[in-house]
């Protein structure tokens, strides 16, 4: 067992015995390192302000994530090298620097480090060709910027990563791998006393023993959530059980007719096997929070936290995703859509975590759509959001499967619409129209700040209809501003 | 001022290559290495504070009782402060005394601070702070401008402009239409948080980082509350992350706090903001309802228009008369009214005093002719393009209901130019023929314009103040009465210094603003910041250079205009030397090598109780073309392109003024379709983050962005011929607006569309459904 977070910093190793479980790393790096280029703009992941750049090992290769310090937990640091703004010139300005200037990308400066931040980690990302508009603006699009209108930024982030040179993160990328592979152990962490901790299991069967032993603490798993519980709520939090550790919680495994994820993989990583399954799966992952809030974020975090408008759990309850729970050395499975008993609360016992998630592949005759209305399109939380799979017999619906967020106190399925549709042609516009129309019975919403009851019931049908008229050959460039497919893959 | 500078050899700004050149940012080089140091960056003094505010748990009432016994135990506690702590004047408001540092028996809004903890660490303080138990007697908020519309409840008397007998006009005019516009505020959204650090000094004086637009006013506001004198206080900016006028009044009570709790506590004290609490706690963009009436000809010409601006101004006058004010003087935006009455009502609401914001009501007086313009053409059924240039200001048509008189007149000319290069023609054709094809999703397109006028309404505020210092190495300090907020005021400042010099730009020393160097300065604000403190900067500079070619004559023996300063040198005669060998000689000499410069805007005056005058110096135009899709099922929208035309004068910066003109449409655009303040019955904001309030990313800019600068100068004498550019362009975003609204009316072409700002897509939703009922 290790007692000590360690991280690099500057090249130089970094521990610590005595952090507070709950520190932030901005407050770890403004506060106690006194760096104060990394500025706090909103504290709660939304602004982009304070991303820094976690250079880490992901299954044995060298990897930059861009993360919101403000509400990662110091400790989920370990085993990383944490870079900063003030750490990106070395005597001369860094290429995405350079050009930020160049462009005219700052104009009172305090949203910029965030930007050179995300845009440094889009500099040394895999990519090939180089990043196009698409890929930039999805890279900055956890970053907000309220001066310039973001041309500027855009233009600095094309011309930067345009022609990507060697830079001194490149040429010290081999030590750095060693550096990473020396503090990479498999070892438990554990920081503190009993009754003030941060620990960090690295195994299943030690978190499964940590978590029985303390129920009372709280799993953290990208802390994307918890960490407004830290800024926002100033919720005291003494024993911290972080996930990122568990060796084998992580993994994607693709069956023949299902996906198996671990419950701590990444939205960044799950993405890609997402929109393997269906485009719309995709973006929908893609647009559920920034870059940062994608690496740190993970598919069962989104589940286990159970709120109403969480964008994954309408689109997997849509697609007949089971969850595998585990408790002690006993694991249970059920389906998704009985784990979310009512508003905030689970099916989960205490000291019972979520292990993994079983996701269908869609078959031959299966189509799936969905679709998240939000004020903004790029990092918002859904007004509605609406996933329907639909199973075919020639072009009549042989059953579908509907599910949506913000319409209830929980994720939830549209039986009555369902129901209705079963047995309808997808051709059929009056069959059709009638059994949306039983969307009044399935769902009672609510007003909030984010749309009103009438919007999001006339919402809610009018995707369902979309959807259908989609399936049924009408191409999304017809169908929809945003989010059109190439694929449309007709009935 | 005699000598123009752009009246001087016409080689002389290419020469140097620093006036008018696109040259980046003052600080470009520390925002992106994270060296620039905002307030909250500054290392504190050992044994800092830390400052939080306690907010009223209901928006109208008196307070009972406040028990703040657990507040006072809870870790790290040093001091709690409530108004009986004052020993001056408790209050915050920047023209009346009427609002309070500290919320006394009364509280007016739904977060108004109440008291503030003083404690080792901003989260002890903070954690304090949720200890408090206040109990009020509660009564009934007056929320929403219908409300207080209903209850006849005024922050201040109601204000008009009358021209011609606009009743009579209206009865006999051929047409007439009527309309309600519901105009929504706007968050600023500053990236960084208010925040100030105290620092105590010896005999009982005080110096105060502040991040403010407005150091002066800071500096007053904690002299009177401390009731010491204004001399006591020094109140220092270097930059702010971002102000939008969030910063001109809402900085002082975070300032005024952190004084409170330094003078009571003995110790450098510190307050920022946590975002919540900024959001709930200070002012934001003024929402209105317009309700207007329009009579017009056949051919569109408007014959009189009647409108009615109902501000919401929140619980106290903050800088409501300014703003309100404005939006009356851009009432009639570009478009001459041959009869007008322009009404106004300041409500007063248990919300947060509405503030300052880009455009400073301006926004919301176009916001509703532009509407009523767009009536129009639905009703006559013609293009509201044609609309628009029928009733623009012209030669004989030239008369504002306040009775200035628009003498440029380029408003014509700038939009058949934007007409032209946005091929607006064309593409309006190829967006009926898309509209015809297509059952989901819907084209519009609009083209609006700008005309903005520059200065301060209230004229005594159009006074700049300078002070220039040249050290004997050659190097220039330079201080001036402006804050920088991002805008770039200071690097066009600089840059105005080192060409009378004929310095480069790197021996000009920009330094913090302080209520030290420069007194009794205005805000910077209205968009004045480089016409007012760059003349007087240019003042000052040029003393010390009229100095240094008194003694480079006097000492060679050679004419006076003999003597030019280029590239780091002074030419004298026959005889090339560097700027610092001139210098030396004059230090030697006993030459002051210090000045003072000075600046008050001329040719203004405006005689409020007769609404006549000229309040402008001049105006700034501008025009954009915007094109928009809309989800006839969901509301969801996207720009698909925008054109910018806009004037600048000569601009000082051509970078810098692409910035503003750029940031200010997309601000202008969050504004009025994704930015949404939703208070709920009680008063409680409900959007106080940014989860939930919802300002632009880099997605929603338009995927065809294309800008340029109209061509021309400015008529008035301006530094260099530049004009303003802080907040016109945020007003070419009504384009924007106005495309979605002709997105709409595609469905029913004969009906009026009942679309409100911001349009989300509810809002749109909303609309279609309007539109279509009954259809």
């Amino acid at each position: 067992m290790r007692e000590q977070i360690r991280f690099y910093r500057r090249g130089r190793l970094v521990e610590h015995a005595d952090l507070t479980p709950d520190t932030t790393l901005l407050d770890y790096l403004r506060l106690k390192e006194r760096a104060a280029g990394t500025k706090e703009g909103c504290a709660e992941g939304d602004c982009g302000a304070c991303t820094v750049v976690l250079r880490r090992l992901r299954e044995g290769r060298v990897v930059y994530e861009p993360v919101n310090s403000c509400i990662l937990l110091a400790g989920q640091a370990d085993g990383s090298e944490v870079i900063t703004v003030e750490d990106l010139a070395d005597g001369e300005l860094h290429p995405v620097q350079r050009a930020l200037v160049e462009h005219h990308g700052s104009q009172c400066g305090f949203c910029t480090p965030g930007f050179a931040m995300a845009l440094f980690a889009l500099y040394h990302a895999p990519d090939k060709p180089a990043p196009d508009r698409t890929r930039v603006v999805e890279a900055i699009a956890g970053n907000l910027c309220r001066c310039t209108g973001y041309r500027p930024i855009l233009d600095a982030a094309l011309d930067a990563c345009g022609d990507r040179r060697e830079d001194r993160f490149t040429r010290d990328e081999k030590e750095a791998e060693q550096r990473l592979q020396s503090i990479a152990d498999d070892a438990d962490l554990f920081v503190g006393s009993a009754r003030h901790f941060f620990a960090a299991p690295a195994s299943i069967a030690t978190l499964a023993s940590l978590y029985e032993q303390h129920p009372d603490a709280t799993l953290v798993s990208g802390a994307t959530d918890v960490g407004l519980w830290i800024t926002k709520e100033l919720r005291e939090l003494p024993k911290i059980i972080w996930l990122g550790r568990v060796i084998g919680l992580s993994k994607i495994e693709t069956e023949a007719d299902e996906l198996r994820i671990g419950a701590t993989a990444t939205l960044e990583q799950v993405r890609h096997a997402f929109t393997a399954i269906d485009p719309d799966f995709g973006e929908l992952i893609r647009r559920f929070g920034g870059w940062q809030v994608r690496n740190a974020a993970t598919i069962g975090g989104n589940i286990a936290n159970g709120s109403p408008v969480g964008d994954s759990p309408p689109a997997l309850i849509a697609l007949g995703t089971t969850l595998q729970l585990q408790r002690g050395g006993k694991t249970r499975v059920l389906p998704l859509e009985a784990f979310f008993l009512d508003y905030k609360k689970q099916d989960r016992a205490p000291g019972e975590f979520v292990r993994a998630v079983m996701v269908p592949k869609l078959a031959n005759n299966e189509r799936f759509r969905c679709f998240k209305l939000s004020k903004r399109y790029d990092q918002d939380i859904s007004g509605v959001m609406g996933a329907i799979k639909v199973r075919l017999d020639g072009r009549k619906i042989a059953d579908a499967r509907i599910a949506f967020g913000g319409m209830a106190g929980t994720p939830k399925r549209a039986k009555a619409v369902e129901a209705g549709l079963a047995g309808a042609s997808i051709d059929d516009a009056t069959a059709i129209d009638a059994a949306l129309r039983a969307i009044h019975e399935d769902f009672t919403p609510l007003d909030d700040m984010r749309a009103s009851k009438s919007y999001r019931l006339s919402a809610a049908r009018a995707l369902i209809g979309k959807a259908i008229a989609e399936i049924a050959g009408t191409a999304t460039a017809a169908t929809r501003v945003f989010g059109r497919r190439a694929d449309a893959h007709a009935a | 001022m005699h000598t123009l500078p752009d009246e001087r050899p016409a080689g002389n700004a290419a020469v140097s290559g620093i006036v008018r050149h696109p040259i980046a940012h003052d600080s470009a080089q520390r925002h992106v290495t994270g060296a620039a140091i905002y307030v909250d960056d500054i290392r504190e003094p050992e044994g800092t504070l830390y400052v939080a505010p306690g907010g009223a748990p209901a928006a109208r009432g008196r307070i009972e009782k406040l028990d703040l016994k657990a507040v006072r135990r809870a870790p790290g506690v040093v001091a709690v402060l409530t108004a009986a702590d004052i020993p001056g004047r408790n209050n915050v408001g920047a023209i009346v005394p009427d609002e309070p540092v500290l919320a006394d028996k009364e509280v007016a809004f739904h977060g108004q601070p109440v008291f503030a903890v003083v404690a080792s660490s901003f989260v002890a303080a903070r954690r304090a702070v949720k200890l408090a138990r206040i109990e009020i007697k509660t009564e009934k908020p007056v929320v929403s401008v219908d409300d207080a519309l209903a209850a006849g409840s005024r922050v201040l008397d109601d204000y008009d402009f009358v021209v011609g007998d606009t009743r009579a006009a209206l009865a006999n005019s051929p047409h007439r239409l009527d309309g309600t516009l519901r105009i929504g505020g706007q968050e600023h959204f500053y990236l960084e948080g208010q925040a100030a650090l105290a620092i105590p000094l010896e005999g009982g004086e005080l110096l105060v980082h502040s991040s403010t637009q407005h150091p002066t006013e800071v500096q007053h506001i904690v002299a009177h509350m401390l009731r010491i004198k204004q001399a006591a206080v020094t109140v220092e900016v270097r930059r702010m992350g971002g102000a939008f006028g969030g910063k001109e009044s809402q900085a002082s009570q975070w300032a005024a706090l952190a004084a409170l709790a330094a003078q009571v506590t003995k110790r450098p004290c510190k307050l920022r903001l946590d975002r919540e609490d900024d959001m709930v706690m200070t002012g934001k963009r003024h929402d209105f309802r317009a309700d207007y009436q329009v009579g017009f000809d056949e051919s569109g010409r408007i014959l009189a228009y009647d409108v009615q601006l109902n501000a919401r101004c929140g619980h106290s006058v903050d800088l409501s008369p300014g703003v309100v004010d404005r939006a009356m003087f851009h009432a009639d935006n570009a478009y001459f009214l041959p009869a007008a009455a322009i009404r106004s009502k300041r409500l007063k609401t248990n919300t947060v005093s509405a503030t300052a914001f880009r455009g400073f009501g301006g926004p919301q007086g176009m916001m509703a002719i532009e509407r009523a313009i767009d009536a129009i053409a639905w009703k006559l059924n013609v293009d509201p393009l044609d609309v628009r240039k029928r009733n623009l200001y012209g030669p004989g048509r030239d008369q504002t209901p306040y009775g200035m008189k628009v003498e440029d007149n380029v408003a014509l000319e700038l939009i058949d130019q934007l007409e032209q290069s946005s091929e607006y023609r064309t593409r309006r054709k190829s967006i009926a023929e898309f509209n015809s094809a297509n059952r989901f999703l819907k084209r519009g397109i609009a083209l609006t314009p700008v005309k903005f006028g520059i200065s301060f309404t209230n004229t005594l505020m159009n006074q700049g103040g300078a002070l220039v210092h040249v050290y004997r190495d050659g190097s220039v300090h330079l201080n001036h009465g402006g804050t920088e907020m991002g805008q770039g005021l200071f690097v066009k400042i600089q840059q105005v210094v080192a060409e009378e010099f004929g310095l480069s730009l790197e021996r000009v020393k920009i330094t913090a603003t302080t209520t030290g160097k420069v007194p009794n300065t205005s805000p910077t604000a209205a968009s004045s910041g480089s016409d007012i403190n760059g003349m007087a900067a240019l003042a000052a500079a040029r003393t010390i250079r009229g100095r240094l070619v008194d003694i480079a004559a006097e000492q060679h023996k050679v004419p006076k205009e003999q003597i030019d300063f280029r590239d780091d040198q002074v030419v004298v005669g026959n005889r090339t030397m560097p700027f610092e060998e001139l210098v030396e000689a004059a230090y030697r000499a006993r030459v002051q090598l210090s000045a003072t410069g000075f600046y008050a805007t001329p040719k203004i005056e405006f005689d409020r109780a007769a609404g006549k005058g000229r309040p402008f110096f001049y105006f700034a135009y501008g025009a954009a073309c915007s094109e928009v899709m809309i989800d006839t099922t969901t509301g969801e929208m996207r720009i698909l392109r925008a054109d910018l035309l806009h004037d600048v004068g000569h601009s000082l910066n051509p970078a810098i003024d692409l910035g503003q003109i750029e940031g200010g449409f997309i601000q202008g655009a969050g504004w009025l379709t994704s930015e949404e303040l939703v208070f709920d019955a009680e008063g409680r904001l409900t959007t106080r983050a940014p989860s939930t309030y919802k300002i632009p990313t880099t997605f929603d800019l338009p995927e065809d962005f294309r800008v340029a600068f109209f061509e021309n100068s400015n008529r008035e004498e301006t530094i260099w011929r530049s004009k303003a550019v802080g907040e016109p362009p945020l007003m070419l975003a009504i384009s924007v607006f106005a495309a979605i609204a002709d997105a709409i009316h595609s469905l029913a072409q004969a009906k009026p569309v009942p679309l409100d700002a911001p349009a989300t897509p509810e809002a749109i939703l909303r609309a279609v459904q309007a539109v279509r009922e009954g259809s």
